[in-house]
Parts: C-alpha cells; sequence; structure tokens
C-alpha cells in the first residue's frame, strides 16, 4: 500500500501543493492530471524518493520510504521524462543492466521476450542511438514486461511519443499489472486508459 | 548487493569503451602539458630533473580533473542517474562502482603513461618506481574526491571551472605527497613513509568519498 | 481507505498539530531578533576594537628584534584565528541545516562565508605586509600561509557553489555538504603542508612567537579577536537579513514588513 500524508512540494518560493493525502490499495491504478508546470513531475519524484518534500511524508507498506530507502528501490520500478537510454548501449544492454540495477536481474531469455513484446525484437542488438525517440520509449518501457512482480510502477508520461500499437501494448501490461495486485502511479493529459478499469484522478493546480 | 556493483562496473568500462576517443584526450591533455614545461623553462637537465616530480603529478591532477566532468554529466543528462539513485544497491556502494570504472580508464593510462614521460625529464629509474607506486596510491584518491566536487556541480552553469574550483584545494594533501615520494626516491632517501601515508589517504578518502559524493548526488537530483 | 480524488488537496494549516522545536529556527521570528541584535554586537565591535588597537599600538612593548613592525599581528593573529573560527561556525550550521532541514541554517552558512573569506584575505594580506620587513618577501611559503590560503580558496568555493546553483534550497544543500567536507580535510590539508613545509626548508620560521609573548601583547591580541568576533556576528547579521527578504519575498509577512518600511 502506498500512502501519502500532507505532502507540500515548492519550486521556487511557491507551493506547486500542499496538504496532498492519499493511499493506494494493492490492484489500485492513479492518474495524476494537470496543467503544465502543475507538478506532476514533482510529485512523482517525492513519491519515488529522488526529490525531498517541503512537508509531508510518504509511505510504503506503513514506513517512511525514507527509511526504507533501497528494500523500497527493490519494489519500484520508476520511468522518468528521460528515458535513460545509453545512446552507445544497444536494446538488450541497456534493459539488462537497468534490471540489475533495479534489483530483478533479467536473464537474456527475459530481456529478449521484453523487448519482443514492447514489439522493438528486430532492433534489439542496434545501439541505442540509431533508434528513434518513440523506440528509445519503447526500451525503457520494455523494463516493464521484464520486472512483473515489482509491485509498484510509477510512470511519468508512458504514452508520449508511443504510436498506438505500443500504446495498447502497455495498456495491456497495466492492466495485467493491476490483477496481479500491483499499484501503477502514472501521469498523463488524456484519459488514456480503457472504461474497463477504474483509475483514481488527482487533479493537480485546480 | 555485490553484482550491482559488478552491473555498475561493467556497464561504465562498456560504455567508455564504446566512447575511447574522451579517454584517449585526456591522455594526450597529460602528454601535453608535461610537454610544454620544458619549452617553459628551458631545457636545462638539472633543472628538469628537479621539477620532474612536481610538473608530472601537477600534469596528472590536472588531466584526472578534467575527466571527472565524464563521470556523472552524461548520465545525469539521460536519466539514467535517476535509476542509480533508485537502485535496490546503496548509492554509495555504486558511486564506489563509479570511480573504479573511471579510475580504470583515467588513473591507471596516467600512472602507466608517467614512466615514459619521466624519461624526457632523465629521472632516475628508482624514481620512475617510485613515481608509478605514487600515482597508483594517489590518484584514486584524486577519483575519490573529484567524485564529490562532480556531484555537487550537476547540472549547474560552468560546471567544469567550478569543479576545478571546489576540488583542486582538496587535492593539495595528495600532490604534496606525491611529489615529496619521488622526489625522496630522486635524493635517494627512503620513501615508505610517504607511500605509507598516500596509502592512509586513500583509505580514508575510499571510507568517506563514496557516501559524500552519494549526497550529493541525492541533493543534485532532488 | 480514502478516496484519492475527494482526499487531494484539502486544505490544512501550515504547522497544524506539529511541535516546532526551535522557535527561533523560522526565518521569520528570527528576522526581527537579529534586527534588534545587530546595533548591540557593533557597538560591541567597536568597543573592543577601540581597546585592542589602544593596548596594541600604545600598551604593548616594543619588540626589540622587529621593532613596531611587528604591531601588524595585532591584527594578523586575530584575523586568522577568525577565519578558521568562522569556517568551523559556517560547517556547523551547514550541517545542522543538512540534519534538520532548517531553511534558517543555511541561509546563517551563506551569511557567514564573506566574513570568513574577508577574514581570510585581511590574515594574507597582513601577514605579507608583515613577511616584506620581516623576511624581505611579500610571500613565504609558510606552513600557515599556504594553510591560509587554501582555506581562502575555500570559502571562495563556497560562496561560488552557492552563486551558480539557481534553486535556493539545493544551493544551501550542495555548499553545506560542501563546507562539511571541507571542515573534515582542513586538519589533513594543514598537516600536510606543514609536512611539505618541514621537507623543503626546515621549521626555522614561525609566524606566532608564543612562548615569548608579553601578557599585554596577548591581552591586545584577545580584545581584537573579540572586536573580529562580535563585527563577524553583526555583519552576518545584517546579511542573514538580507538573504531572508530575498528569499521570502514573495510571504506574507514580507510585504507587510516592506510597506512598513515605506
Amino acid at each position: 500500500m502506498l500512502e501519502v500524508v500532507d505532502l507540500r512540494c515548492e519550486r521556487g518560493e511557491r507551493a506547486l501543493f500542499d496538504g496532498l493525502e492519499f493511499k493506494l490499495p494493492a490492484g489500485a491504478l492513479l492518474r495524476v492530471a494537470g496543467a503544465n508546470g502543475s507538478g506532476k513531475t514533482s510529485l512523482l519524484r517525492i513519491l519515488c524518493g529522488l526529490a525531498l518534500p517541503a512537508r509531508g511524508d510518504v509511505r510504503w507498506q506503513g514506513e517512511s520510504i525514507r527509511a526504507l530507502r533501497e528494500e523500497y528501490h527493490r519494489q519500484l520500478v520508476y520511468i522518468g521524462h528521460a528515458p535513460a537510454v545509453k545512446d552507445e548501449l544497444t536494446g538488450r544492454e541497456n534493459l539488462a543492466v537497468s534490471c540489475a540495477l533495479g534489483g530483478t536481474p533479467a536473464d537474456a531469455a527475459v530481456v529478449g521476450a521484453a523487448l519482443e513484446r514492447v514489439g522493438l525484437d528486430g532492433y534489439a542488438d542496434l545501439p541505442a542511438r540509431h533508434l528513434s525517440q518513440g523506440q528509445r520509449r519503447r526500451v525503457a518501457l520494455a523494463r516493464l514486461a521484464a520486472c512483473e512482480a515489482t509491485a509498484l510502477w510509477i510512470l511519468d508520461e508512458p504514452f508520449t511519443a508511443l504510436d498506438t500499437t505500443a500504446i495498447g501494448c502497455v495498456q495491456e501490461m497495466i492492466a495485467e499489472h493491476l490483477e496481479r495486485g500491483g499499484i501503477v502511479v502514472f501521469t498523463s493529459h488524456q484519459e488514456v486508459m480503457g472504461a474497463s478499469i477504474t483509475a483514481y484522478t488527482i487533479e493537480l493546480g485546480g | 548487493m555485490f553484482k550491482v556493483l559488478r552491473v555498475v562496473i561493467g556497464r561504465d568500462l562498456l560504455l567508455s569503451m564504446r566512447r575511447r576517443a574522451d579517454v584517449a584526450n585526456a591522455l594526450l591533455f597529460f602528454i601535453l602539458v608535461a610537454s610544454l614545461f620544458p619549452l617553459g623553462v628551458g631545457p636545462e637537465p638539472n633543472l628538469l630533473r628537479t621539477i620532474a616530480p612536481g610538473v608530472i603529478w601537477v600534469a596528472a591532477l590536472l588531466a584526472s580533473m578534467l575527466a571527472l566532468g565524464r563521470m556523472f554529466a552524461a548520465d545525469y543528462a539521460d536519466g539514467a542517474l535517476e535509476q542509480m539513485l533508485l537502485a535496490s544497491a546503496p548509492l554509495g556502494l555504486i558511486v564506489i562502482g563509479k570511480a573504479v570504472a573511471h579510475w580504470l580508464v583515467s588513473g591507471l593510462p596516467l600512472m602507466l603513461l608517467a614512466p615514459v614521460l619521466a624519461l624526457q625529464f632523465d629521472l632516475p629509474i628508482d624514481a620512475l618506481l617510485v613515481l608509478v607506486a605514487s600515482l597508483a596510491l594517489g590518484t584514486p584518491s584524486l577519483t575519490l574526491i573529484g567524485s564529490i566536487g562532480a556531484a555537487l556541480t550537476l547540472g549547474v552553469r560552468g560546471s567544469g571551472v567550478l569543479t576545478s574550483l571546489l576540488v583542486l584545494p582538496l587535492y593539495v594533501p595528495v600532490l604534496i605527497l606525491g611529489t615529496s615520494a619521488v622526489d625522496a626516491a630522486a635524493g635517494g632517501v627512503t620513501v615508505q613513509a610517504h607511500l605509507l601515508l598516500l596509502t592512509a589517504f586513500l583509505i580514508f578518502a575510499g571510507a568517506f568519498a563514496p557516501w559524500a559524493a552519494a549526497a550529493a548526488l541525492r541533493i543534485s537530483l532532488d | 481507505m480514502s478516496r484519492p480524488s475527494e482526499a487531494a488537496q484539502s486544505p490544512r494549516p501550515s504547522f497544524g498539530g506539529r511541535i516546532n522545536w526551535f522557535k527561533y529556527s523560522s526565518p521569520q521570528s528570527f528576522f526581527p531578533l537579529a534586527g534588534a541584535a545587530i546595533p548591540w554586537f557593533a557597538a560591541a565591535a567597536a568597543l573592543f576594537c577601540v581597546a585592542g588597537l589602544y593596548v596594541s599600538f600604545f600598551v604593548a612593548p616594543t619588540d626589540q628584534q622587529q621593532g613596531e613592525a611587528y604591531r601588524i599581528i595585532f591584527i594578523h593573529v586575530p584575523a586568522a584565528w577568525m577565519s578558521m573560527f568562522i569556517y568551523l561556525v559556517m560547517a556547523f550550521w551547514a550541517g545542522a541545516g543538512l540534519v534538520f532541514n532548517t531553511r534558517l541554517s543555511g541561509m546563517m552558512a551563506s551569511a557567514l562565508a564573506p566574513t570568513g573569506a574577508l577574514f581570510t584575505f585581511v590574515a594574507l594580506w597582513t601577514g605579507a605586509l608583515w613577511g616584506k620587513p620581516t623576511w624581505g618577501a611579500w610571500w613565504v611559503w609558510d606552513a600557515r600561509l599556504t594553510s591560509e590560503l587554501i582555506l581562502l580558496f575555500l570559502y571562495f568555493g563556497f560562496i561560488a557553489l552557492t552563486a551558480a546553483i539557481d534553486d535556493p534550497r539545493r544551493a544551501d544543500r550542495a555548499a553545506a555538504l560542501f563546507a562539511l567536507v571541507g571542515v573534515i580535510n582542513i586538519p589533513i590539508i594543514y598537516f600536510s603542508v606543514q609536512w611539505w613545509n618541514t621537507l623543503h626548508q626546515g621549521a626555522s620560521v614561525s609566524l606566532t612567537r608564543a612562548p615569548t609573548m608579553a601578557a599585554t601583547m596577548f591581552a591586545g591580541m584577545i580584545l581584537m579577536a573579540l572586536g573580529f568576533w562580535m563585527y563577524s556576528i553583526a555583519a552576518a547579521f545584517i546579511r542573514v537579513r538580507c538573504i531572508i527578504l530575498e528569499r521570502e519575498r514573495n510571504t506574507e509577512w514580507v510585504a507587510e514588513y516592506m510597506r512598513e518600511q515605506r
């Protein structure tokens, strides 16, 4: 369970949000919406523990993530604005490294299957600098397929730069994850998940 | 946990392998700086022999400082550093991994090149060995201390100059110990004390700097 | 379980139900306190400095070897003391800011840095002025002078780092970490420089001649050091008030304060 208590975030002496509270049980999907600059990415970075809130706390299974640290990281997949894909490494190498860093080492078969799932099977051994923007994005998102057992997914604008097939694929992965009892938090401007899944929504800057 | 360490070292080495030009540039810089001094002070062999330890050490120090920019900046720009902050191993350990990989491609080649440069300055053979030993013990300390400066200045405008401003004063003990070791060897004095002190400094830096750099990374990515 | 959409954005009073441990750690309450304290510290600084200068120029005996020129140590030594002391205080505030996450600590640290750099510079400058008649050179690579020079670089690094980072919170925290790294390194730097010094010229010259110092000389130095100390506090308070106003310019209380000033 992911819990947020009395969260306040400031950027440049201005409060982006204040007194934010919510609890997400297993199997919950949370969409963070809001205008540009309303603090969506800031909220996600706070949820991961990358940024410190000006006040308040984020708790995972009842414990503060600042106390849990690596233990929390092991149960977290964060895919940020920057895809964290190295130009010099192939898709396969990129994915293997990011899985190993995250504490869920993936063998060659898992990596191959994950890349195939996001439709990159023909490009797995190409250095990422030869890939398009959307393809790099898919290399990053392939981590979701390789880290199914990781409980919490935090995704910053996962659908940008993706074509319709890829969007469908990501939606499918999210739906499966929720069914497994995982938690997904993502930011998006539009309602992208199908009607079959109920998502909680936070409107920031409202 | 040590698997993560291995992964980080392997990844950074692979990245440097595929960006060999960066590594070579820092080495060329080292050779160039050291070669400028005889042109500046004149070819008098005795004078060159006197200034050789200092010149080579200062050149090595500057070259290793130049290389610091590579340590975190690229990973910061493409978001890979964020993933390292969220890794399943303590961040200090990841910094150690990055420092080891960084030293292998920046400090180690300096150390291997230094004797060749020292021959230009006509250093005696005994002093050559001590020079290599002092660089072997000293350059890892430089990388470790430098990692703090590099982490603090991530994403800051003019970060290269700023890093040197922060890091160079902290390099002073290593420079003093390193050059005096070579000086002592050239003068025929025992060098054990110098090398032991360098080792002590390296142990101290190794125990302390990765955690300071980790804290600096957290601050810079906040 | 509460529905996020309902619970979101519920307004809460700031500091509601939270014990405020350090009452004056909030910039708002420290601002008037510092304002009230400045005249007192400034007056004390003037008093101590006048007394100190009187003692050092009229009471302290003339040195047989160095004549009147030695009197510059009444500025030089206290300035050197203050330069190191202020670095320690700065590092203390920096550490407190990192641990307790109080905003005022970072502001105090960055307010102290220019004063510390000033005293370091004064110590170097007077050291050079003293060196010329004593050793015949403006600059000697004496262990203390060299350490002082490196201390000046550390101050400049701190100031440059604070200035280069736009986000004030990140600037404070990054500079704080640097100050702490520096404070751990200063003893190592000092000992290595001293060691280097003995290797190269032997410990022949030493700036302070503590064993032979007359009691009045010591009194003069202490008085000057107290004066400098009071001055540092007054200067840091003036600077921290400026920093507070700048950082909190969007808040209600600063707006009100500015209206009152007009």
